[in-house]
């Protein structure tokens, strides 16, 4: 209490078991006023339950929870005025029309911007005339994505609000995120399709296992994780292994490929240019590559090569040769 | 799977090469059966041993011929024509005359609803939920789904004519032969035939189950009333409906088998009419394309009392309809009591224990009670949708705007304690209206609206027992049909059948003064107002504290 800002979203240490299961195992969240915050993890990681904390729709066995400030259980009714919520799985009322219960949702709110309303049906090419049973699914997500962004929410908490669209459509979401953003509302954007996080999102937190494993701005986590160059040499590149914080090599003739730790890119191109470098290709992580080096060890569980190891033993050979 | 593997094969013989378009028939016929194995058991088995329970009860009960004249003379009054059948060997009433006037109506009602379920699931409920689409994109044809259905809802209903002819049959009950029994079962069957073929049409009509059920549904009840109409005026109406022809059949009467022929007559037509659009339209598609509605959402709708009431509206309408209806029948059979009562041993000495002057009184009495438990019926189902709305998801983003869960719980809460007030008060009205007619009493109408409202505190103790599962053991919310269940048995045979006092004591209706023969007092109704409150209090507060269900 002792904290001058107070951020829309902070969580910390928190717990939530449904009988023998533990879906939240300490999980720490902090989303800033004004960002972005992607939040990344697969299906059964915890995400969808610390949303439904966060909105009071299932309460917290341990762990501080506050959204604005306040207890989002004792204090719903008020804290979920400021806050706009998209499903990931959305169901209407059979017989209520699309824009009737996109009307019902925002009344219930506080009310709408009817002007915008109109702009972002046109926009998601949603037929508001039709009864909820005949809408598809992706449609059913457009009607809770309207109804959430014609709102004059400051915080908008999405969960994987785009299942079910199509390319255009998503791309007229990230679109409207953007707009959001730049009118300064705080966005929560649970999700697992990396591209969309990495093009919409300041700042990430995984999780795994009900905990965030990693947090931070994306261009911090890429600078703290390796960093893939390419290189092209008059000579063949030798001695690379022996440097400090050289990982996967993979030699060619006059084509080197490696991941450095992004600390040591200073020590290692000069190396480089020992051999006559001719071009050099440096690529920063992709966010696909930093999530699934949290779950490297599941995926060869499940019968998935994991790629450091089996690369290292093809960059020994490498240098053998 | 044999049949789809083999089924190139058997396109390739196809007349023209181009395939049959009845390809896949056989295993869709097995995968249906394979989904119903439980289901049309139960089905084929309770409508039988229903039927055959039945009768062995009426030998027991009636067991001098005197006592089944005097059920004889109940039935034939002109409410009891409409209520049951035409009335058929009334002069000499045995046990297989009881079973065709009186039992071969309904359970041929309820053959047409087994009828018109099991068809829909298996067609437009497919259809509706995409998974037609997957069967139809493999090698089957165009005409395979509607056949496969049709031959094993026809082959449940053939099924349950020998199941009825073998158990009825084989009863050995006075006057019920095998060969009556074989008419019995029969006329079933063809009742059921024709609403199977009837489902087949409104399969194709609408796009959705629930609606293509509800048509077939409606033209269940068309043709009951078509029979009551037709029987009470000895007019040709009955002539048009499947259940009329079922019960001109005089079943252990007179055994005439040729008004059965009219069923296979109009199945076919109907069939035939089903066949050539399924053969036209899209999959997915219906004749009727859905319909449109407002854009937006004025005013009240946007409440959350309006949206709630919004939700019940329907339902709410179509039971102060039936609940109506009901009253209205019974009010209309009150004149007929004083006789029909006259010289039933049983009957006259269990309605001596109930309080009220005349015999009119106190059965007017003891109706409001067995309808407001029927009311109760209301409340449950009505109460049972918030719990619908939160695991279908539906609540989840209502919850999450500035509804709290307390004003949302009770907004629902609210519409259906309104509702059971307004149908209790109407169910009182119409029927006390009718009677004071029948019966020549103008001041009943007014007494009888206030016996049903007596009801309310009551009904009410019911919602609080749904609500306090709701809140507190939301998974046991079932466990509320008991009560109302319990109160309908007690209120509808524990008179009859003598019940011991503490068991009427049990129910919540068992409290209510009985009007319009006793005295009213306040203290009862006091109570259970009282015990509803704390049910209710106890409910909100745990639904206030607990996790919603989620998905």
């Amino acid at each position: 209490m002792s904290r001058t800002i107070t951020h829309p979203i902070e969580v910390s240490g928190l717990v939530k078991t449904f009988g023998s299961t533990r879906a939240l195992d300490g999980l720490d969240l902090c989303v800033r006023t004004g960002e972005v915050h992607g939040f990344l993890g697969p299906n059964g990681a915890g995400k969808s339950t610390t949303i439904r904390i966060l909105l009071a729709l299932l309460r917290a066995d341990a762990g501080e929870v506050r959204l604005f400030g306040g207890d989002p259980w004792r204090d719903a009714v008020r804290l979920h005025r400021r806050v706009a919520y998209v499903p990931g799985d959305v169901d209407l009322w059979p017989n209520l029309t699309g824009g009737q219960a996109i009307d019902l949702l925002a009344r219930l709110r506080g009310g709408l911007d009817r002007a915008r309303r109109e702009r972002l049906c046109d926009r998601f090419d949603l037929d508001t005339s039709k009864k909820g049973r005949a809408y598809s699914k992706g449609n059913r997500q457009k009607v809770a994505l309207v109804a959430a962004l014609a709102s004059d929410a400051e915080l908008l908490i999405l969960d994987e609000p785009t299942a079910g669209l199509d390319p255009l459509m998503e791309a007229v979401f990230q679109e409207c995120i953007a707009e959001a953003k730049a009118e300064g509302r705080t966005v929560l954007l649970s999700s697992h399709i990396l591209a969309q996080v990495e093009r919409l999102c300041d700042r990430v937190s995984i999780v795994r296992q009900g905990k965030v494993v990693e947090s931070g701005a994306l261009s911090e986590m890429r600078h703290l994780t390796r960093t893939t160059i390419e290189a092209e040499t008059e000579r063949p590149v030798t001695g690379l292994g022996e440097l400090p914080g050289v990982h996967n090599v993979h030699g060619g003739d006059r084509q080197v490929r490696f991941d450095i730790d992004g600390e040591y890119i200073g020590i290692v191109i000069p190396r480089l240019a020992e051999f006559g470098l001719r071009a050099l290709i440096s690529q920063p992580p992709t966010l696909e590559q930093l999530f699934l080096r949290h779950y490297g060890d599941e995926l060869a569980d499940n019968g998935v090569p994991a790629g450091p190891e089996t690369d290292r033993a093809s960059a020994r050979d490498g240098e053998v040769s | 799977m044999t049949a789809v593997t083999d089924a190139p094969t058997v396109a390739a013989r196809g007349r023209g090469g181009g395939g049959s378009t009845l390809t896949g028939t056989g295993t869709l016929v097995r995968v249906m059966l394979r989904r119903d194995r439980i289901r049309i058991p139960v089905w084929l088995f309770a409508l039988t041993l229903g039927t055959v329970g039945t009768a062995s009860n009426l030998v027991t009960t009636y067991d001098t011929p005197a006592g089944r004249q005097s059920r004889a003379d109940l039935v034939d009054s002109p409410a009891g024509i409409a209520f049951s059948g035409p009335g058929h060997g009334l002069d000499d009433y045995t046990y297989g005359a009881m079973l065709a006037n009186e039992i071969l109506g309904f359970v041929a009602i309820f053959v047409a609803l087994m009828s018109v379920l099991l068809f829909t699931r298996h067609t437009r409920t497919e259809e509706e939920a995409g998974r037609a689409e997957l069967v139809r994109a493999g090698v089957v044809g165009r005409h395979a789904p509607l056949t496969a259905a049709l031959i094993v809802v026809g082959g449940a209903n053939v099924a349950l004519g020998l199941l009825m002819t073998l158990f009825l049959g084989g009863s050995g009950i006075e006057s019920i032969t095998w060969k009556s029994s074989l008419l019995f079962g029969a006329s079933l069957t063809a009742v059921g035939l024709v609403f199977t073929a009837v489902a087949a049409l409104t399969a194709q009509v609408t796009e959705y189950g629930r609606g293509a059920a509800g048509m077939a549904g409606a033209a269940i009840g068309v043709a009951y009333m078509l029979r009551a109409a037709g029987d009470m005026t000895a007019g040709a109406l009955s002539w048009l409906s499947p259940i009329g022809w079922a019960q001109v059949t005089k079943v252990y009467v007179d055994d005439r088998w040729w008004p059965l022929l009219l069923a296979p007559a109009v199945t076919v037509i109907l069939l035939a009419a089903a066949f050539v659009v399924t053969g036209r339209r899209d999959v997915g598609a219906g004749l009727m394309s859905s319909r449109s509605g407002p854009r937006t959402a004025e005013g009240f709708l946007g409440t959350a009392l309006g949206s709630a009431l919004r939700l019940h509206r329907a339902n709410l309408f179509w039971w102060a309809v039936s609940m109506a209806v009901l009253g209205g029948s019974y009010g209309a059979f009150a004149g007929d009591v004083e006789e029909a009562i006259g010289d039933n041993e049983a009957m006259r000495e269990w309605v001596a224990t109930l309080p009220g002057g005349d015999l009119t009184e106190r059965f007017l009495s003891v109706i409001v009670m067995m309808m407001a438990t029927v009311v109760g019926v209301y409340v449950v189902l009505g109460l049972l949708k918030p719990r619908t709305e939160e695991t279908s998801g539906r609540a989840e983003p209502l919850l999450a705007t500035a509804l709290s869960r307390t004003r949302w719980l009770a907004c629902h809460l609210a519409v259906v304690l309104g509702g059971s007030v307004v149908v209790l008060l109407l169910t009182g009205v119409v029927t006390g209206f009718v009677a004071s007619f029948t019966v020549d009493d103008p001041g009943l109408t007014v007494r009888m609206a206030g016996a049903a409202l007596l009801y309310a505190p009551a009904t009410w103790v019911v919602a609080g027992v749904v609500i306090a599962l709701f809140g507190l053991a939301p998974r046991a919310i079932g466990l509320a049909w008991s009560v109302v269940v319990y109160a309908v048995v007690v209120t509808t045979f524990g008179g009859l059948l003598r019940f011991p006092d503490w068991m009427n004591d049990l129910s919540p209706f068992g409290h209510v003064p009985r009007l319009p023969g006793d005295e009213p007092s306040w203290a009862p109704l006091l109570i259970l107002t009282a015990i509803s409150a704390v049910l209710i209090a106890a409910g909100l507060a745990g639904f206030h504290r607990r996790d919603l269900t989620v998905r």
